[in-house]
């Protein structure tokens, strides 16, 4: 057992966990936030992803205990008090379906958009940074659509910053 | 996943200290395959050593020819370079297609070698770029540091620390990557330092890694792409699998060598 602490969407937060703890399973088991999901075991599928340190990983492919000390943000983390512009965007242009796949989805755009800046993101490069998230309803057609659309709303500074 | 008990190491020191006091150690990086490995029980590790913390094993320096990248040096991180992107962009566009960007942002180039996956990309790179493997007793030629499938010379605890290499003049990689995984069904890297050129295929090889003596003889002539021409790669040594049969990888390898050397421009 380890006692860990870490910073999750601004707040400071601790228990202790198995060494062997999966990050998304501390987030869903012991904070109770289960908008992070497990969809694969093979560590291929993103519905896992959160932001560690500000970049996006894998939350079932990291261990709580390597995660001591870092500032994870995860879907619940998005929204101030409107939807997060990706959050917003997803819905305006039906970017999912049954939804299981969508935290990871947004945590992976929100990630692609501030590295890459809003508004400087094309069809092909979404598809290419979309690589490590699967989707069984959509077909991605409607993902691709709602990231472009919320990183040139992004652009224009609509609302929201960027996560 | 069973059990394991965790280390976070201060040092390069500290992480041999703590991996010699452990029944069954072993080092983590980025995790990024260690982690589905113990999730599936094909490892069992009794303690975890994490090496991602230790400073001294991150970052790139370039001291004018010779280039050093730190072990604990995640894909991301090489991919946006800007010594590398000036030395051997290359590099950078080979560690740019690894996986996703999930697990550029963990995975590294230290734990990429060290677990020498027959279809991995970093491994071509090296053997190309005669690089030299730094641990913390040594330093082992690329040559003799990949030596089968998931094996490599490193002894029991020893710790890659850096990898070393000069720039190449110029320099290519092409991959024809699994549509599922991601990882190269042939990948090749192409090196050109003064009249001599290396050229080292990954994904392909039965016993992992190797280097194409017949193609590095054809470009030390003629550097184009239309030097391959005619030239071709003895299946009998290739992998076959669902993905590929040894003849259809046996193709890929020249048609990735004809891109990789057009790359390299
Ligand atoms: C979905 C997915 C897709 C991927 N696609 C690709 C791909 O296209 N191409 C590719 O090349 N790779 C791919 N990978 C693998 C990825 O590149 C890994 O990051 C890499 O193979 C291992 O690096 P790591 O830092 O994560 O190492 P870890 O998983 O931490 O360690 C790997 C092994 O090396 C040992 N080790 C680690 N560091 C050291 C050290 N310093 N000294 C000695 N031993 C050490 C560990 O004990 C372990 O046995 C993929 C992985 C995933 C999950
Ligand atoms: S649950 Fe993490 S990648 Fe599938
Ligand atoms: S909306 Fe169902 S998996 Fe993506």
């Amino acid at each position: 057992m380890s006692e860990v602490t870490m910073t999750v969407n601004g707040r400071k937060v601790s228990g202790s966990c198995e060494d062997r703890t999966l990050l998304a399973h501390f987030l869903r088991e012991n904070l109770g936030l289960t908008g992070t999901h497990v969809g694969c075991d093979t560590s291929q599928c993103g519905a896992c992803v959160v932001h560690v340190d500000g970049k996006a990983v894998k939350s079932c492919t990291m261990l709580a205990v390597q995660a001591n000390g870092t500032d994870v943000m995860t879907i619940e983390g998005l929204a101030g008090d409107d939807l997060h512009p990706v959050q917003a965007a997803f819905r305006e242009h039906h970017g999912l379906q049954c939804g299981f796949c969508t935290p990871g989805m947004i945590m992976a755009a929100t990630d692609m958009i501030n590295r890459h800046g809003p508004g400087n993101l094309d069809e092909k490069t979404v598809r290419g940074e979309l690589e490590g998230n699967i989707c069984r309803c959509t077909g991605y057609h409607n993902i691709v659509k709602a990231i472009l659309a919320a990183s040139e709303a992004m652009a224009k500074g609509a609302g929201a910053k960027a996560a | 996943m069973y059990n394991v008990t965790y280390h976070r190491a201060s040092s390069v020191e500290d992480a041999a200290k703590l991996a010699a006091g452990a029944a069954e150690a072993k080092f983590v990086l980025g995790g990024q395959t260690l982690i589905p490995a113990m999730k599936q029980r094909l490892a069992a590790p009794s303690d975890l050593i994490d090496l991602r913390h230790i400073a001294a094993m991150k970052g790139v320096t370039d001291s004018g020819g010779g280039i050093i990248i730190g072990a604990a040096t995640t894909h991301a991180e090489v991919a946006s370079n800007a010594d590398l992107q000036a030395a051997c962009p290359a590099l950078c566009h080979l560690a740019a297609h690894i996986g996703d960007p999930h697990v550029r942002h963990m995975g590294t180039i230290g734990g990429s070698i060290a677990n020498n996956d027959p279809a991995a990309d970093y491994p071509a790179a090296m053997l190309a770029l005669n690089a030299r493997i730094v641990t913390n007793k040594r330093e082992i030629a690329a040559a003799d540091f990949f030596t089968g499938l998931f094996e490599t010379a490193l002894d029991e605890g020893e710790i890659v620390t850096a990898v070393k290499f000069t720039a190449p003049a110029k320099a290519g990689y092409a991959k024809f990557a699994n549509p599922a995984s991601r990882y190269a069904m042939a990948g090749v890297f192409v090196a050109r330092s003064g009249g001599s050129v290396r050229v080292a295929v990954t994904g392909a090889g039965d016993n992992g890694v190797f280097r194409a003596e017949n193609l590095e003889a054809a470009l030390a002539g003629n550097f184009s792409p239309s030097a391959l021409d005619g030239q071709t790669i003895d299946p009998a040594n290739l992998m076959s699998d669902i993905h590929a049969s040894a003849q259809y990888r046996a193709a890929l390898v020249i048609a990735m060598a004809k891109r990789a050397v057009a790359a390299a421009g």
